[in-house]
């Protein structure tokens, strides 16, 4: 194989595999991985290759997976451990933020704390309360921790490798509405950095960014601008701690305008935190404000209003055309 | 809560061996002690009273944000700890500080933690496996159950080879059990049938919480609930300390899962110094538990076997050696560097620590430039 049309959810399964069988101690940690294959079935198969003592079917309560993981991990182990969905993950908010995050520096050094937590998040699936949120911003306040979110299925067979193959905690955000969507993954060639942003589409009137679930609504937010006779350079965060800001700023000294773009509630985001270095950074290349389009500061409604609550890339646009009307 | 016909003695409160039905079957455990090991439990309960007392003395002094003291705890900790093998893994809460010292860890470290010096640092690949202190109550429960995951994942119980097999002991309080993270440690336990001996000290208070606020049962008979096997003993008896344990992780490093042992004994002492027991417990409660006290128990035995003046006089000595010590290098102690605040925090390297540790430094120059 070198390049092959395959979903997300299939991209991040084989990526599992190959981290799998490169590292003999590298274990897959969760509730219904095993022979289910996790409740989007990213895990299928590897139960069957590797066996239960390296992909745990645990039992249900995310502060045992994490913290398990954590002591796993003091013996040599790297633990992957899967959340079921993204409001589950407050269970383990003790052991994510007190705990995984803080053990390497108490120890000063002599441990480090190779744990993956991915994170099906994000809305677009008509599902129940607790099944669609966007937490990223919780983690990314936590110093200790990394916070990764890829947007592509070729992204998701790498970063899920390289997030298992570096040695610090990596909250993996991967956007369950694009489980099921097809894209191209190379696997002789990675292309980018764990931690680094990237341009996906060229334009010079108005820079976007976002990550995860966002990129597909920019990019069809970009292509009904050209239509429009607007130029929008689309930006893929990828990822949101460490934030790779080069390519934002870049882009911004070219276009003097940025809108930020994201599921989660726009308040002490993910957005706010890049408007405010971008400010500082890149003043005087600036035209205009740096916009945010979020989720509304409300709890994550009753699915039937979730299209009302998702930015889409109408809402997108409105946003553009606010930052050129200056 | 106190001693029932179900709780393990083998050491009266008058410093005599003492058998029961409940006790019977850990009297091998002990008979075979040398003097030496005898004369160690005390040495070690005695020395680390000396270093709880200097340090309680040095906060008073202003020497140290906080002590935590672990005074009447001395035998819970000094037999279970001598338990111990030396691969076995022991995770503490943050009051073991003898089991600490039995494990080579300088005391100093523990005072470093209260002086704002550290938040614990060492490695306890180094330290004969002696884990960090945990601070959120109970977490670190679930972190020895991963790791005796790891050492049943890792073939390391039941190998034929005693030496080779290996445990993990875990303390913790009774204010402890009533955190959902010792319940998923105990799920989880007993789901991996993990080589681990769950080591609760029951010091009957949480602060200023007392224990019946946190069961209406024993705890012993709790993990019962979770099909692990737990055991009640005198807390303050550092014979039945000992041998319960190391009953309980032989049990454990020969493969027949995870158990549960709550040591019955009394926080003498505040829960830290900037307590005031006075205020919700009452004296007749704490007189019944001096009477109690762990090391006079043990004197009057060892005194009993025709233990000589001259040894006891040897102790007060090397304890009164270490609380000088101990008084004379905490005084000593220097701040740390201001580098750490930013290493360590991760172990790969990462542009936002670099990038604000290379500003700090740039700020500190700029402003002696200014004041030259």
């Amino acid at each position: 194989m070198s390049i092959q049309s395959l979903t997300m959810a299939k991209a991040l399964n084989l990526g599992l595999q190959r981290a799998m069988a490169d590292n003999p101690k590298v274990l897959m940690m969760g509730e219904d991985i095993g022979p289910l294959g996790g409740v989007f079935r990213v895990t299928e198969g590897l139960q069957e290759e590797f066996g239960v003592n390296r992909v745990l079917d645990t039992p249900l309560a995310e502060s045992g997976i994490v913290g398990t993981a954590i002591g796993l991990a003091m013996r040599g182990y790297r633990p992957v451990c899967e959340i079921q969905f993204d409001g589950f993950i407050f269970p383990g908010f003790d052991q994510i933020t007190s705990q995984l995050a803080k053990m390497t520096g108490r120890h000063e050094g002599s441990l480090s704390m190779p744990v993956v937590i991915r994170v099906p998040y994000g809305g677009h699936i008509g599902a129940v309360e607790h099944h669609q949120e966007s937490p990223e911003a919780y983690f990314a306040h936590t110093a200790g921790l990394r916070v990764v979110s890829p947007a592509t299925p070729h992204d998701g067979y790498w970063m899920i490798q390289e997030a298992i193959a570096g040695n610090d905690p990596v909250l993996f955000f991967e956007p369950k509405s694009r489980y099921w969507v097809k894209g191209e993954v190379d696997d002789a060639v990675s292309g980018a950095e764990l931690h680094s942003s990237r341009v996906v589409r060229l334009g010079t009137d108005v820079t976007v960014v976002g990550h995860g679930a966002m990129l597909a609504v920019l990019l069809q937010a970009a292509e009904i601008a050209a239509e429009e006779g607007t130029s929008i350079e689309v930006i893929d965060l990828r990822s949101i701690s460490p934030i790779d800001y080069e390519p934002i700023l870049e882009s911004v000294r070219k276009t003097g305008r940025l809108v930020l773009a994201q599921e989660a509630p726009g308040f002490v985001s993910v957005g706010s935190e890049i408007a405010a270095t971008v400010t500082e950074q890149a003043f005087y290349s600036l035209e205009a404000p740096v916009l945010r389009v979020a989720g509304f500061d409300t709890p994550f409604p009753p699915a039937k209003l979730e299209s009302v609550y998702l930015p889409d890339a109408d809402r997108v646009l409105e946003a553009v055309d606010r930052a050129l009307a200056y | 809560m106190s001693y029932t016909a179900a709780t393990v003695q083998l050491l009266s409160p008058e410093g005599t061996l003492v058998t029961s039905d409940a006790s019977e079957q850990y009297l091998p455990y002990i008979e075979n002690l040398s003097d030496e090991q005898l004369r160690e439990f005390y040495r070690q309960m005695a020395l680390i009273r000396s270093f709880d007392v200097e340090a309680a003395n040095l906060q008073r002094q202003g020497q140290l944000a906080l002590w935590v003291p672990s005074l009447g705890q001395e035998a819970a900790q000094v037999g279970s700890g001598m338990a111990a093998k030396p691969q076995d893994h022991i995770f503490p809460a943050y009051r073991e500080h003898v089991i600490a010292r039995i494990r080579g860890i300088d005391p100093i470290k523990i005072i470093e933690m209260l002086r704002g010096i550290s938040h614990g640092g060492w490695d306890p690949k180094k330290n004969n496996n002696f884990h960090l202190y945990t601070l959120v109550i109970g977490s670190q429960t679930l972190h020895a159950t991963g790791y005796a995951m790891g050492i049943q994942f890792d073939g390391l119980t039941a190998t034929g080879n005693p030496d080779k097999d290996e445990a993990v002991i875990v303390y913790f309080g009774d204010g402890a059990t009533s955190q959902g993270d010792v319940s998923e440690a105990l799920v989880f336990a007993a789901s991996y049938q993990t080589p681990q001996v769950f080591f609760l000290q029951n010091n009957q208070w949480a602060i200023s919480v007392p224990v019946t606020r946190q069961s209406r049962t024993p705890l012993y008979l709790r993990p019962s609930g979770f099909g692990i096997p737990g055991v009640q003993i005198d807390g303050n008896d550092v014979l039945a300390s000992y041998a319960v344990t190391t009953a309980n992780l032989d049990a454990a490093r020969s493969g027949e899962g995870p158990r549960f042992i709550e040591a019955l004994t009394y926080r003498i002492g505040a829960h830290t110094t900037s307590d005031d027991p006075s205020k919700y417990r009452d004296d007749a409660d704490l007189a019944r538990w001096v009477a109690r006290d762990p090391i006079a128990r043990f004197e009057k035995y060892l005194r009993g076997r025709g233990e000589s003046d001259a040894f006891f006089a040897e102790v007060a000595e090397e304890g009164e050696d270490l609380s000088t010590d101990i008084r004379v290098r905490t005084v000593a102690l220097q701040s740390p560097p201001e580098s750490k605040i930013f290493d360590h925090v991760y172990s790969d390297p990462h542009p936002v620590i670099e990038a604000q540790h290379a500003w700090l430094k740039a700020y500190e120059a700029a402003l002696e430039g200014g004041e030259a």
